[in-house]
């Protein structure tokens, strides 16, 4: 599993940080996403989903 | 009840999460998705932002790519409307003239915006809603014009931000006296109010606009209660929207501001509604209705989760948020008009975190003006509270 953020995209909603916290945080002066990890295990791919899902933005994309 | 024919109405936000969720939790049946747009599914906060203001092309706002909706299997009938419901028969009317029986619907027709029929069919005059109401307003809005726009709520107060930055001379009417001030009461509203000034933008708070005047059918000025009137060269009506039931009247479906769901999003066994349209009873904040981004995707995995058979109660924490220059307004929960309390920040300078209470203490909403990490903490101890 591969993690793709598009920064341009991303609104700042922390919706990823919710869903994924070891994978997702947020920049502290603007929100926008900070990937922690960009090929984390497969135990967190549900969650890593859910984050991808959840995104208002669609700034999250994952590759299998 | 097992479902092996599903028709999904609408298929923006919403309707396509329902559609997703379903097959991703094993439905193999028949999905049909029915949309009056004739556009693959895109996105639409961007429309009072990025595109109107010019940066983004339309196809960045396309919600999936053409892989990704072809993986569904689903029939698709874009550019047809449902047009009538049979409860009895089961079966949809569409506009093409077919009928379509059904197991399972998902109802997600969202909502349309609100006119002032004195208004209606003037040009420059515009709604904002779809890909083409924001594409014909940004070819408008030139350096110079004249842009008046009626409704200081999020979507008015974001175009005028948009027309501040192209270089528009910018008029903002509302019956309220601030900008926000229905959403986010007086104190966010004031500040809302210098943010635009700052800009150059004229906040006309306290009027009602009650008559258009035309020069060979477009629209030169708009007339004010006290008479006054604000020439015009383009005009945005951005006076909130109502939800688009009128294919479901006679249907037997309840329809009160919306679909009327219970607390599974659920309208009538097998039928389900998200989005925009849904109506729903939220286990602890009563009987909602939102129109928010984040609440399309939500509650279509919901409400598809409930066909599916699943009996969860559809009880998330709304969030919305808008952008205006360089301010990102977010919220957590269920604001109303009454005043905020700041916990961090000032209203009056620089970004600022600020909450609102019941009459027990209890946080309801948070707000926050450039503050994102911490809104987020904040959101934790409503998502506490709540359930304390």
């Amino acid at each position: 599993m591969r993690i793709h953020i598009d920064e341009d995209k991303c609104v700042g909603g922390g919706q990823c940080v919710l869903a994924a916290p070891e994978v997702f945080d947020q920049r502290d002066e603007d929100g926008i996403v900070i990937l922690l990890q960009d090929a984390p295990s497969s135990d967190l791919a549900a969650q890593v989903h859910e984050a991808a899902l959840l995104c208002p933005a669609l700034a999250i994309v994952v590759e299998e | 009840m097992t479902i092996d024919q599903v028709v999904v109405v609408g298929v923006s936000a919403a309707g396509l999460t329902a559609a997703e969720t379903l097959r991703r939790g094993g439905y193999a049946g028949r999905l049909m998705l029915v949309d009056g747009d004739t556009r693959p599914p895109y996105d639409r906060p961007p429309l009072s932002k990025q595109l109107l203001r010019g940066e983004w092309a339309e196809e960045k706002l396309t919600l999936r790519p053409p892989a990704a909706l072809e993986g569904l299997d689903a029939d698709w009938r874009l550019g047809v409307r449902a047009e009538h419901l049979d409860l009895e028969s089961r079966e949809i009317g569409l506009s093409d003239g077919s009928r379509v029986g059904f197991d399972g619907l998902v109802i997600a027709t969202g909502v349309r915006p609100r006119t002032l029929p004195f208004a209606d069919g003037r040009r420059g005059v515009h709604v904002l809603r779809s890909v083409e109401d924001a594409l014909a307003l940004q070819r408008e809005m030139v350096p110079g014009a004249a842009v008046v726009i009626v409704g200081a709520g999020f979507l008015g107060t974001e175009a005028a931000a948009v027309a501040s930055v192209l270089g528009c001379r910018v008029t903002v009417i509302d019956p309220l006296d601030l900008p926000l001030e229905r959403q986010l009461g007086r104190r966010i509203g004031t500040r809302v109010a210098q943010l635009h000034r700052a800009h150059g933008v004229q906040l006309l708070g306290g009027s009602g606009v009650t008559d258009i005047r035309e020069t060979d059918g477009r629209v030169r000025a708009l007339v004010l209660q006290d008479g006054r009137e604000i020439a015009a060269d383009v005009v945005l009506i951005a006076i909130g929207a109502e939800p688009v039931t009128d294919w479901l009247s006679g249907s037997g479906l309840v329809l009160e501001n919306g679909v009327h769901c219970d607390e599974f999003c659920q309208a009538a066994p097998g039928i389900v509604a998200a989005g925009d349209v849904a109506s729903w009873q939220h286990p602890i904040l009563g009987r909602l209705r939102l129109e928010h981004r984040m609440n399309a995707t939500e509650q279509g995995m919901a409400a598809a989760r409930t066909l599916l058979g699943e009996r969860i109660p559809f009880s998330p924490v709304p969030y919305f948020w808008s952008d205006q220059y360089d301010v990102r307004i977010q919220v957590y929960g269920r604001p109303t008009a009454a005043d905020f309390t700041a916990v961090e920040g000032a209203f009056d300078d620089g970004p600022f975190a600020a909450v609102q209470r019941d009459e027990s203490g209890r946080i309801t909403a948070v707000a926050g003006w450039n503050m994102p990490r911490r809104l987020r903490e904040l959101r934790q101890e409503l998502v506490n509270q709540q359930a304390a």
